[in-house]
């Protein structure tokens, strides 16, 4: 009852704040346009499986680039590409060649391919029979005209709406503390949780609008490669979104004003771009990778991966999406906790 | 009469500065209180920590023999804070209408109580407006339609008419005066010395201090003054001297 008051007052204040709602629903989609005309690629190591008939040729591959592992075991080698242990697998069973890419990864991919060739290249005066080789290229995943905004894409999707959601719903929290109204709620009976909850429903409302038109947006518009259902995509982003509003509406209690409130975005929000796959944390220290587990946006933009690249259903996301709703009901119970600094009851 | 507040030897610390100490005070039914002081004086706290929002550090406070804070106990309590705590993005109706179902009126109860709070504050016909074109009068006028929706038993009013016009101000003490008589309590702030002589009953506080307390004539009889302010110099001024 009191929870549903507050839905139904943040639904109106949000209507007339014409230019917070396009900051929610276009801005991402502005920007989301701009990186998928600039980007462009960074450099890789790939792990490449390869499989002979000839020991010799096998072990020489490996010796000429540390890429290379020698696999005896076809179908153990098929489970680590799966996996995304490996980005390829060679075999090489004269005099034919093939190649199967992990293909999700644009940018591996290339790397697969100019490793390969080089490599080659470099054995074939050695070895004369391998310029004769017919070279057959096949992908587990995506296609060879995939581009790389198709693998960033579901990634930055995954973060626009955690950055617009954590810093509008921050901030909106924060000003009812500011203007004095925080304190007016907590003159009457409604509990510190009915709070939380009517604060969480009454954006996610808004969320589940965003979510829907960033993911068609990208999907109808942008092009972006869409091998799974949109609707797990929207679930997903959902899910994503109710995390940032929480964990938002929990830190706006430690800032003061809405200055404060920015000054969590290099804290909180920017970190989530390093650590969370959208570049590859195989390639950082040791002791930083763990660092990953942490942020929701990991658990995010796998999912959203797994779903527009791979074709991914429920089995495969379910996991990401229960870790998910933990950081959300996790937050939820902070932020009740915290709302204690202003009313013990 | 019986007592509808009692504050039993409060004492409030903010971290290591103490802004409330040993403050026992009475209430009783149908009254009009006045806690009367200087901005800084802890009116606030004091009448946030009645109103259930603060927790003591020291002593204990009942509201309608209830220890505070109490959630079913603040249902019995109208509160109108300092700052006009409205949402400017809606319409006077709309924050009425929120806070009718925050204290869980419906249907016809609500909409009858809304209108009739919105008459007594004289904006009836500006509800439709959105609070942000508002005057400050009409905001604070607003707030106390908020406070008085849900027919409180007592009424708590940090600075209620700062800011309004004396022909306003008198039409809301006239307001306050039939509340009274309807049987609600009234606690009520102010800084103005003048409106303090309207109360039944009255506290002066001063650094953190009740300095004294009884009704205007009282306190002014026995401190032979002519004002309710010399009064309150008068108190103070003995403090000091000790």
């Amino acid at each position: 009852m009191r929870t549903r008051a507050l839905v139904k007052r943040i639904i109106r204040q949000f209507i007339r704040d014409k230019r917070t709602l396009a900051m929610m629903f276009l801005a991402p989609l502005l920007i989301l346009t701009l990186v998928n005309l600039v980007f462009s690629g960074n450099d890789y190591d790939p792990e490449i499986a390869v499989i002979s008939n000839s020991e010799q040729i096998a072990s020489q591959l490996e010796k000429a680039d540390n890429s290379f592992i020698v696999y005896e075991n076809k179908k153990r080698a098929a489970e680590d590409l799966e996996n995304e242990k490996l980005d390829a697998i060679v075999e090489i069973n004269s005099p034919s060649t093939k190649i199967t890419l992990e293909g999700s990864n644009p940018t591996a991919n290339k790397a697969v391919m100019m490793t390969v060739e080089k490599t080659l290249k470099s054995l074939t005066p050695q070895n004369h029979q391998q310029s004769s080789m017919e070279t057959e290229i096949d992908y587990l995943h995506g296609s060879a005209d995939m581009e790389s905004f198709d693998y960033i894409g579901p990634f930055l999707i995954g973060f626009f709406i955690f950055f617009f959601v954590f810093l509008i719903a921050g901030v909106s929290f924060l000003r009812e503390r500011t203007t004095g109204t925080l304190e007016r709620l907590l003159a009457t009976p409604m509990r510190r949780w009915e709070m939380v909850a009517g604060y969480v429903l009454g954006f996610g409302i808004f969320t589940i609008i965003q979510s829907a038109i960033i993911v068609s947006f990208s999907i109808y518009v942008l092009d972006i490669m869409m091998a799974g259902s949109i609707w797990f995509v929207i679930l997903i982003t959902l899910m994503l979104a109710v995390t940032a509003l929480s964990l938002g509406t929990l830190l706006s209690a430690f800032a003061k004003n809405e200055l404060q409130m920015i000054q969590f975005i290099p804290l909180v929000v920017v970190p989530q771009v390093f650590f969370s796959g959208l570049f590859n944390i195989e390639t950082m220290a040791d002791w930083l990778q763990p660092l990953s587990y942490l942020m929701p946006l990991t658990y995010g933009g796998q999912a959203i991966r797994d779903v527009m690249i791979q074709g991914g259903g429920w089995s495969e996301i379910y996991d990401e999406v229960l870790v998910l709703a933990g950081f959300s009901l996790l937050f939820m119970v902070l932020n009740v906790l915290a709302l204690k600094k202003h009313r013990k009851l | 009469m019986t007592s509808v507040i009692q504050v039993f030897d409060v004492s409030k610390n903010y971290s290591s500065q103490r802004v409330l100490e040993n403050i026992s005070l009475n209430v009783k039914k149908n009254e009009i209180y006045g806690l009367l002081g200087p901005s800084g004086a802890g009116k606030t706290t004091l009448v946030k920590m009645i109103a259930g929002i603060e927790t003591p550090t020291k002593g204990s406070i009942e509201v309608l023999d209830t220890p505070m804070p109490n959630l079913q106990n603040m249902t019995r309590i109208g509160f109108m804070a300092q700052s006009d705590a409205l949402y400017v993005e809606l319409s006077g109706h709309e924050n009425l209408e929120f806070f009718a179902s925050i204290y869980g009126l419906k249907g016809t109860k609500q909409k009858e109580r809304i209108e009739h709070a919105a008459s007594l504050v004289n904006l009836t016909e500006f509800l439709k407006k959105p609070v942000q074109q508002y005057s400050g009068g009409m905001k604070r006028r607003l707030s106390l339609a908020a406070a008085l929706l849900h027919e409180p038993e007592i009424l708590i009013l940090d600075e209620p008419t700062v800011g309004i016009d004396p022909v306003l101000r008198q039409s809301i003490w006239n307001e306050l005066y039939k509340l009274s008589d309807a049987g609600t309590t009234i606690l009520v702030t102010t800084h103005v010395m003048d409106e303090a002589e309207k109360c039944g009953q009255l506290g002066m506080l001063r650094d953190g201090r009740l300095i004294a307390s009884g009704s205007p004539q009282q306190l002014k009889e026995s401190t032979a003054s002519a004002t309710i302010e010399d009064a309150f110099l008068y108190y103070g001024g003995v403090r000091n001297e000790n």
